[in-house]
Parts: structure tokens; sequence; C-alpha cells
């Protein structure tokens, strides 16, 4: 079958077996490897995009499910520079500035759950940060710092 | 996953058309199907995508009562506050993830002992709407992962009554996250409601306490009840006697959030 849909504001399209997943079509098809493939099971989070810009695990969506719908990745959340390099969203850059990242395999998926919260909470709130981020597991940081760096980016969205 | 087909229409009946009975699966969010097929638990021939449908879209706000779309995300569903114990209810499902792509009647299709909808639907004592019929909730859940549904049936809706107070409470698996046990309680119009999802096969109301909060809905109508162990789960995660000791506990907690709606 045949999907077509918004990725990263470019329209693309692909041939597919219907039993695809979004993160096999990602991954495989258009190089796009910052989605990560952590636990396959829907447990980890690091497969987290958004799809209509909602947080989702595209290791739990099938590819034909985003067909005609708007996909971005990690790929697609920094603008591009002036200089051919990229300008970091600001929660990224309050990832790097609060050591929110160790071995960075989490990162991708946090930062797409991230921007959810961002976009849906209404204040900096730890509690409701930290439930937020119950879907996307990290072994590295003990999550301090990844709370913080969305309390940041929430406190400067004003 | 074993192959299958994918189905789109574009309206109720050709969804329903396009239902064989048999073979065939509606998707809705897929977060449990998906899940399942992965691990090659079920083998359709053909799934047929119903989380578009125009027809199982919206929430609708009518006098007394709320009208909740089949489609309806968790996460939409947290964001209208119209029935807050509901809202909270839907918050608390799974994680973010899930919640955005995860829907209200995939979710009762499903029927896991451990959905917290089926909590919510017998606790308001809510109608589920399908493509042929009007369900009562209490006719609903028939055994675990069973309901009243027959082959190619389809929710439509979900007929909420407005409660004049409610409140959810349950004690959720640190790493599942699918509850222990979860106790919705309200009060409607119809008297006072009190069910359990998570302890058994399916959930179920406690009559007795549901009695006695009619008196007074308060902690202390409670002095003396207990749940029969019983018929209750017994896993690796709690013992019957434990989801026992559990489940008053939640009532008297889902009765302490029962702001008035």
């Amino acid at each position: 079958m045949r999907v077509a849909f918004m990725l990263n504001g470019r329209k693309v399209e692909a041939e597919i077996e219907p039993r695809t997943l979004l993160v096999t079509l990602l991954r495989g098809s258009f190089g796009l490897t910052g989605t990560h493939v952590g636990c396959d099971t829907g447990q980890c989070g690091a497969c987290t995009i958004h799809l209509d810009g909602r947080a989702v695990k595209s290791c739990l969506v099938l590819a034909a499910q985003a067909d005609g719908r708007e996909v971005l990745t990690i790929e697609g959340v920094a603008a591009e520079g002036e200089s051919g390099g990229e300008n970091l969203h600001p929660l990224q850059a309050a990832f790097r500035d609060r050591h929110a990242l160790q071995c960075g395999f989490c990162t991708p998926g946090m930062v797409m759950s991230g921007l959810d919260l961002v976009a849906h909470l209404d204040s900096p709130d730890e509690a409701a940060i930290r439930h937020g981020l119950d879907g996307n597991l990290c072994r590295c940081t003990g999550y301090r710092p990844i709370v913080e760096a969305i309390a940041q980016t929430l406190r400067e969205k004003g | 996953m074993f192959p299958f087909d994918y189905i789109r229409p574009q309206s109720l009946a050709e969804a329903v058309a396009a239902h064989d009975g048999l073979e065939r699966r509606y998707l809705a969010g897929g977060q449990s199907l998906l899940a399942a097929l992965k691990l090659r638990l079920a083998q359709p021939t053909a799934l047929i995508d119903v989380a578009r449908l125009p027809e199982l879209s919206g929430i609708d706000i009518e006098p007394g009562r709320l009208v909740v779309g089949a489609a309806t995300t968790h996460a939409i569903l947290a964001e209208c506050r119209e029935i807050a114990a509901l809202a909270q209810l839907a918050g608390s499902i799974g994680d973010l993830q899930v919640r955005n792509m995860g829907t209200l009647g995939g979710a009762l299709a499903n029927a896991d002992p451990a959905g917290d909808h089926a909590a919510g639907v017998l606790g308001l004592g809510a109608d589920i709407h399908t493509d042929r019929r009007v369900i009562a909730a209490d006719d609903f859940f028939l055994g675990m992962f069973e309901t009243a549904l027959e082959p190619g049936e389809l929710i439509v809706s979900v007929s909420y009554p407005r409660p004049r107070r409610a409140g959810y409470a349950k004690v959720r698996n640190p790493a599942s996250g699918y509850p222990v046990a979860g106790v919705f309680v309200a009060e409607t119009d119809e008297g006072v409601r009190v069910a359990v999802t998570g302890a058994a096969s399916y959930a179920f109301r406690l009559t007795d306490f549901e009695t006695a909060l009619a008196q007074d809905y308060s902690p202390a109508a409670l002095e003396g009840l207990t749940v029969p162990a019983d018929e209750l789960s017994r896993d690796l995660h709690a013992s019957a006697e434990y989801r026992a000791a559990l489940i008053p506990v939640l009532v008297r907690r889902a009765l302490g959030q029962g702001g008035e709606e």
C-alpha cells in the first residue's frame, strides 16, 4: 500500500507493507535514525515522535496510521541556522545547559515528550512534568536534570 | 506481526460493512492491539482503522449528559473538564504517549481486566452506543477481555450521566502503570454507584457499599463493610487478600476527591 504524509514539514511518500511500523519507515526508508528503538514493546519511549502535534510511540503506530497526517521527529525540531548549522530549540538548549543527557539514547524521545509537555502544560509544576515523563525511561540521569530542563523551558515560555 | 491488510473506511456504514465478523479487527489507537499483534497473540486478516471516522469523533455536552465519541483519545478526554473525575481518570491512564493515541472505545472494546475506563463507565452508569444498539454499562463487561459486543459490532460513543459528585482512586502497578485496583465512586440522579477495576476478571460494583453511601456519602458510612477476597485476582503483583484490603481504602480516597461537579 501507499502512504503519504508530512514529515518534518516536507511531503513524503512510500510504498509499504500494511504491517510496517512507523518507526521502521522513519529509520529504514527515510534514514531518520534519531528516533531510537529501545524496547520495541511500547515501554521505553525512545521512539517517541509527534503525530499531529502530540507525542506518540512510533513503535506502537502503524505507518499506515500516519497517512495524511503530520509527523515530527527529533531531526525536525531545531530550526535551520543562517550559516547552514542548526539553531537548537529552547528545550534542546535547556537539555544542554542542564546536563539533561548522558549516554543520549533516551534523549530524542525525552525531547519529543518534553515538547508535548511544553505545549500543553499550564505551569512548570514538577509533579505534572514527572507524570508526563512516565512513558520515557532514562537509565543515566536520574531524571532530575530532564525535569529541570522542561520546567525551565516552560518558565521561559511564560 | 503476521501480515494483514489495512482498510481505512470513510464512514461508520463503510466500516461496519468492511467487517466480516470473523477474521477482521477494528483498529482505533492500537495501543493494546498492536502490542498484542507484535506478540502474535492474534492473527487478523485485516485491520479496519476507525480512528478518524467522523461519527466516532467529538464530545457533545448535552443537558445532564456528556456524550463522548468512541475515537476520543484519553488525552482529549483528560482535557475536557465537564466531568472532573472522568478527566482525572483519563489523565491517569498509561502514559503521555498512550493517552495521545489510545481511545475510549478501543479501551472498552478491549476490556482489559485492569482498564481504567471500565471503572468510569460502570461507576457512572454510562450507556454504550454501538452501530446497532445501546448497551448499559452494567450489561457490557462479561469476562476477562470479553464484552457484550457481537462480532463486527462497533462502539460509536459513550453517554455519561453528569454526576452530582464523583471521584476515582487507584493504586498503580509501578512497572506496568495498570491499576492493581481502581475505584470509581459517583452520585448521580439515579443514586450512588461504586465500581472496581483491576481486582477481578472484569469490573464489578460493590452494591453494599452503594447502599451505605446512599444514606451517607462519607467514609463514616463504610464502617464495618469489607470486600470478600474469594473472587478477586491473585497474581505476582498482589494477593487477593491484599486487593480485598485495598478496595475499601480506595473507596474512601475516591470519596475524598468527590468535589461537587
